[in-house]
């Protein structure tokens, strides 16, 4: 049988890949936006599990709307992703330094 | 060991090693697809809890749409593969020190508390009432009756999200002939065309 506690520890687990995602990449921005759509899926496999193990469906419909925000994310992230590079000729994280004055 | 327990190793698993290639592989094409399996598998996690709608969501919405847009982009965009090692260990300290911290802190807690789920009794929408439906038609008469204002609110997210990257994206791109049916309709004989009298052996000023 499996327990609350496995599912969390595995959300915990992608939870922190994630994080490490987005502090290890220095290439470029498109892979911080994936880490955080793997964050997303955690925090979704953790609402679920929850869902499932408290015999409450309002878990899964909270994560139906973490689904529909995670999407619009992706979607602006990656247009003003096409306008930066578009305007900057690069998407290198560390020449996105045009804020530091 | 039943079915479910090694199904949920299985895809656990698999789920950990590809989301750990998408932050580590060098070419992000690569990423992406390594993304397109951990949402699968995150699928096979969903089914296991019971959830098939959303599932299939996973699949149909991240898989269909967000995992492709993200290919769409990569593809379009001209990245520069070349990157010196030296700003990989710049921030590789920091990022492992981090990274373990979460884990350690997190799993720490995890491993040590028995969460009883089991006498909690104030629930919102419990399953023992949608017993006899499946789980589409469970959350659609939860979805549609309790959480309609969400689900419009939600609506309402997508669409600015897609004015958003529409407006983003639009330019005006010089040198572009387009048809211009007002000028059309405005010209007259007489601003277009001009009646000259050629006297013999002068020509015409042009």
């Amino acid at each position: 049988m499996i327990e609350l506690n496995q599912f969390l520890i595995l959300s915990a687990l992608l939870f922190s890949i994630g994080v490490i995602g987005i502090f290890l990449n220095r290439k470029n921005v498109i892979i911080i936006l994936m880490s955080i759509e793997i964050i997303l899926l955690s925090v979704n496999l953790n609402f679920v599990a929850f869902s499932y193990f408290l015999g409450d469906l309002t878990g899964q419909i909270f994560s139906l709307f973490v689904l529909t925000v995670a999407a619009a994310e992706a979607a602006i992230g990656l247009a003003i992703l096409v306008v930066y590079n578009r305007n900057a000729g690069s998407i290198e994280i560390e020449k996105i330094n045009s804020l530091k004055g | 060991m039943s079915a479910a327990l090694l199904s949920f190793y299985i895809f656990s698993g698999v789920i950990l090693l590809s989301s750990l290639m998408v932050i580590s592989t060098k070419n992000p094409v690569h990423s992406v697809l390594f993304l397109i399996l951990a949402f699968f598998n995150g699928a096979g996690l969903f089914v296991i809890l019971h959830a098939e709608f959303l599932a299939m969501i996973l699949i149909i919405v991240y898989v269909g749409a967000v995992a492709v847009l993200f290919l769409f982009v990569v593809m379009m965009l001209d990245f520069k593969l070349s990157i010196d090692k030296s700003s990989i260990l710049q921030y590789m300290p920091i990022g492992i020190f981090v990274g373990l911290v979460f884990i350690s802190e997190l799993i720490i807690v995890l491993i040590n508390t028995k969460l009883d789920l089991s006498n909690i009794q104030i629930l919102a929408n419990p399953i023992e009432k949608y017993k006899d439906l499946t789980n589409t038609e469970a959350l659609g008469s939860i979805l549609y009756t309790d959480y309609i204002l969400y689900f419009q609110l939600s609506g309402v997210i997508l669409l600015v999200a897609m004015i958003g990257s529409i407006v983003l994206t639009l330019r005006d791109r010089d040198g572009v002939k387009r048809q211009s049916i007002q000028n059309q309709l405005d010209r007259t004989a007489k601003s277009t065309i001009d009646l000259v009298d050629i006297k013999s052996n002068e020509g015409v000023d042009i």
